[in-house]
């Protein structure tokens, strides 16, 4: 069976010092290479997921290519993604986020038509208890923001008022959508106001 | 292969199975087994991370002195996870981000250290390497078996493919941490009877 009278190194410090070296040498020397190896990769597997959920919100049609058109807002990881169709901009995807998960960030990418309508959102990132604040990803709950403009509606959830169904038991994460989608409208707003200035100066 | 390595190879997958006999690993197991495929995945992560850390080290296990060798192993195995978890992040975006804090705890996972100190570090590299693969297969066997009962009752799902409506009511106890102990314990039930234990 298994040899258990094995030769080992002696443990003198000398000894423990070098196999200790040799073995850290040896760990940097795969990790450094593997993170170099996969650096891009991981890099594009990100952006091809925002990509596709940037292409799920926009809507109609642009020949533009929304996400790498962004524009990046602030530090916090606001980003606009404008669609195109010539030079006019016909609808714009906003990345935005709320602190107020149930379980942490919640990071969504909503789509505005230029009046300020949504017309629907993607959450790329959350951490929300898993049957439960999961739901506001799925369509029962995000359907019921699709038309609606943050500009006329009372964007609240039923309980605290307003006319959005927050998912049974995780009203918690419903508020924290509502709170990254209005995060997303007001830089939205800035922005939009940002252009038209813009235009009115060209014009 | 000879009689001995047979035993080594088989050993983890029924007899001394992690999941349900040794009870190793349980806070992977009862953690990320909410689905069939969140279980298969980190099954497989684990058993690849463990053959690489029983090759490593069974093939320096002469050149460690004994009173500093649970430090190598562990900077050894902790290296290997953090490959693991740049490659699974770059080519398996999807199943990275649903394993999330998961991958790098398979670094503190008993099962790893446990085998690198109980079997690696007393036995040649190819025994190592069976040992390696039955340990793995059968904590993939175990995770992923977890992963389907919890997925069938908590989600109404198997591997995804749902065979319930949207907004169906599902037993969500199961996909809770409660859940999966109740789930575990089943199993371990069944698992019993299989291997023969009578009590």
């Amino acid at each position: 069976m298994s040899n258990t009278n094995r030769k080992v190194l002696s443990s003198t410090l000398g000894h423990m010092i070098i196999a200790m070296v040799c073995v850290a040498a040896f760990s940097g020397a795969i990790l450094g290479f593997s993170y170099q190896i996969t650096k891009a990769p991981i890099e594009e597997a990100k952006n091809a997921r925002q990509a596709e959920a940037v292409l799920e919100v926009v809507p109609g049609e642009f020949d533009n290519n929304p996400f790498q058109d962004r524009i990046p807002i602030g530090h916090k990881g606001i980003e606009l993604y404008p669609a195109r169709q010539g030079s006019k901009i016909t609808s714009i995807a906003v990345k935005s986020y709320s602190n107020n998960g149930f379980s942490g960030r919640i990071e969504l990418i909503v789509g505005f038509l230029l009046d300020g309508t949504i017309t629907g959102y993607t959450v790329i990132e959350q951490k929300e208890t898993p049957g439960l604040g999961t739901k506001v990803t799925e369509s029962k709950f995000s359907n019921q923001f699709k038309g609606m403009n943050p500009r006329s509606h009372g964007f609240k959830v039923k309980q605290d008022g307003g006319e959005i169904d927050a998912v049974t038991s995780a009203t918690i994460s419903s508020r924290a959508v509502i709170d990254a989608i209005k995060r997303a409208y007001k830089n939205y707003t800035r922005f939009s106001t940002m252009t038209d200035d813009e235009e009115k100066d060209n014009g | 292969m000879d009689n001995q390595s047979l035993n080594n190879l088989t050993r983890g997958i029924i007899k001394e199975n992690p999941t349900f006999v040794m009870l190793l690993g349980m806070c992977p197991t009862l953690g990320v087994t909410t689905s069939a495929a969140n279980g298969l995945g980190m099954g497989l992560a684990t058993l690849f991370v463990l053959m690489l850390s029983n090759l490593a080290i069974s093939s320096v296990k002469s050149l460690i002195p004994d009173m500093v060798r649970i430090p190598c192993y562990i900077v050894i195995i902790a290296s290997f996870v953090t490959v693991v978890e740049l490659l699974m992040a770059a080519y398996l975006p999807g199943l990275h981000a649903k394993l999330g804090i998961f991958i790098p705890l398979i670094v503190v996972n008993c099962i790893i250290l446990g085998r690198a100190e109980a079997f690696a570090s007393k036995n040649n590299i190819l025994q190592s390497l069976f040992d390696a693969i039955g340990m793995g297969l059968g904590f993939t066997l175990g995770l992923t078996s977890l992963g389907i009962v919890r997925e069938i009752l908590g989600s109404g799902s198997l591997f995804g493919w749902s065979f319930v409506g949207e907004g169906a009511d599902t037993m969500l106890l199961f996909i809770m941490p409660p859940g999966a102990f109740l789930a575990l314990a089943g199993l371990i039930m069944i698992f019993n009877k299989i291997r023969g234990v009578a009590k």
